[in-house]
């Protein structure tokens, strides 16, 4: 299915049925990251039940340096 | 001891993470500035690099208190966003509200400031306000209750130093929420002088990822929030137009 993430349209697996399963699909899993789904902000326990959809909107962001 | 929201902190000095030459020399710095307090900032990932390190992997951040930024917005509504962003994140509930409102001076914007911060307080954020050196500014924050405000000393990035302390030590004097000197520090003689001027804590950034060994540099903000905290707390004498001899004039030997 096609989703677009941090603005690019990306193929993903039919098999990411979840954000859960899209964060393992992208190796991110391990990682400190924020998911934004369809502009509604995920917390952590939200991944697993969240469902991925053909034409979802994902944000995904991390925290970098700034002052 | 500095008192934001509900957290008390040892160190008055808090540091930012960005423009460090690299990991290494940044852990090192955070090391020995012992900073308590570190700002980030909140970007989108790189999605095809997923292995590309983190300096948050670096940290033992149970250690720290994160203060992430919203740098980037120009509105109060992108601030509230990436604030939430940033929560989610589990890892802090501390936010510095930055809503920049013109590119070059990269000055907040002061209406949205407020705006952004009485939002997020509604959201129980714990809210510390970069703003300028506006005292009446600076009120208006206090009264929608932000925990802490920070005015800038000059321009972000600027190295310029304390542009006007007259303006600091009227928002000093009226505060009821600590004041954190923010923006502009160039060299320890600024940040000490901040102290000095009675704010309760420096955040400062560039002037040390950048100077020629930023491990040093962090040492010396650390030594120079403190010896300026501490001159603060002692109580300078007041200034003489003319001289004040030191040694008695009295008994001098003759021949």
């Amino acid at each position: 299915m096609r989703v677009t993430i941090n603005g690019d349209l990306q193929e993903v697996p039919d098999t990411c049925a979840t954000i859960r399963d899209l964060l393992a699909h992208l190796q991110l899993d391990q990682k400190i990251v924020v998911v934004e789904h369809n502009r509604r902000i995920l917390q952590k326990e939200d991944h697993a039940s969240s469902e991925l959809k053909e034409g979802d909107q994902i944000e995904l962001v991390h925290f970098v340096g700034g002052g | 001891m500095l008192k934001i929201g509900p957290y008390t902190f040892r160190s008055r000095l808090l540091l930012g993470t960005g423009k460090f030459p690299d990991f290494n020399i940044q852990k090192q710095a955070v090391d020995v500035s012992e900073a308590e307090i570190l700002t980030f900032a909140v970007r989108r990932m790189n999605i095809y690099e997923p292995h590309q390190p983190n300096f948050l992997e670096m940290l033992d951040i149970r250690k720290y208190k994160l203060l992430p930024n919203t740098a980037g917005a120009k509105t109060a509504e992108e601030a509230v966003r990436i604030a939430r962003l940033a929560k989610a994140s589990g890892l802090c509930d501390m936010v510095k509200v930055e809503v920049i409102g013109d590119d070059k001076t990269l000055l907040p914007d002061p209406v949205e400031t407020l705006k952004a911060s009485e939002m997020l307080l509604k959201e129980n954020f714990i809210v510390l306000a970069y703003t300028s050196d506006d005292v009446v500014l600076a009120k208006r924050l206090q009264q929608l209750g932000v925990h802490a405000v920070m005015p800038g000393a000059s321009p972000i990035g600027s190295g310029q130093g304390i542009i006007n302390p007259l303006n600091l030590s009227f928002i000093i004097e009226q505060a009821t929420v600590p004041v954190i000197v923010d923006a502009g520090i160039g060299s320890p003689a600024d940040a000490a002088k901040a102290m000095e001027l009675g704010a309760d804590g420096v955040l400062l950034n560039t002037a040390v990822s950048q100077a020629k060994d930023p491990v040093k540099m962090a040492l010396a903000m650390k030594l120079a929030v403190e010896a300026g905290r501490l001159g603060f707390e002692a109580g300078r004498i007041p200034v003489r137009r003319y001289a004040s001899a030191s040694s008695p004039l009295e008994g001098m030997s003759k021949v």
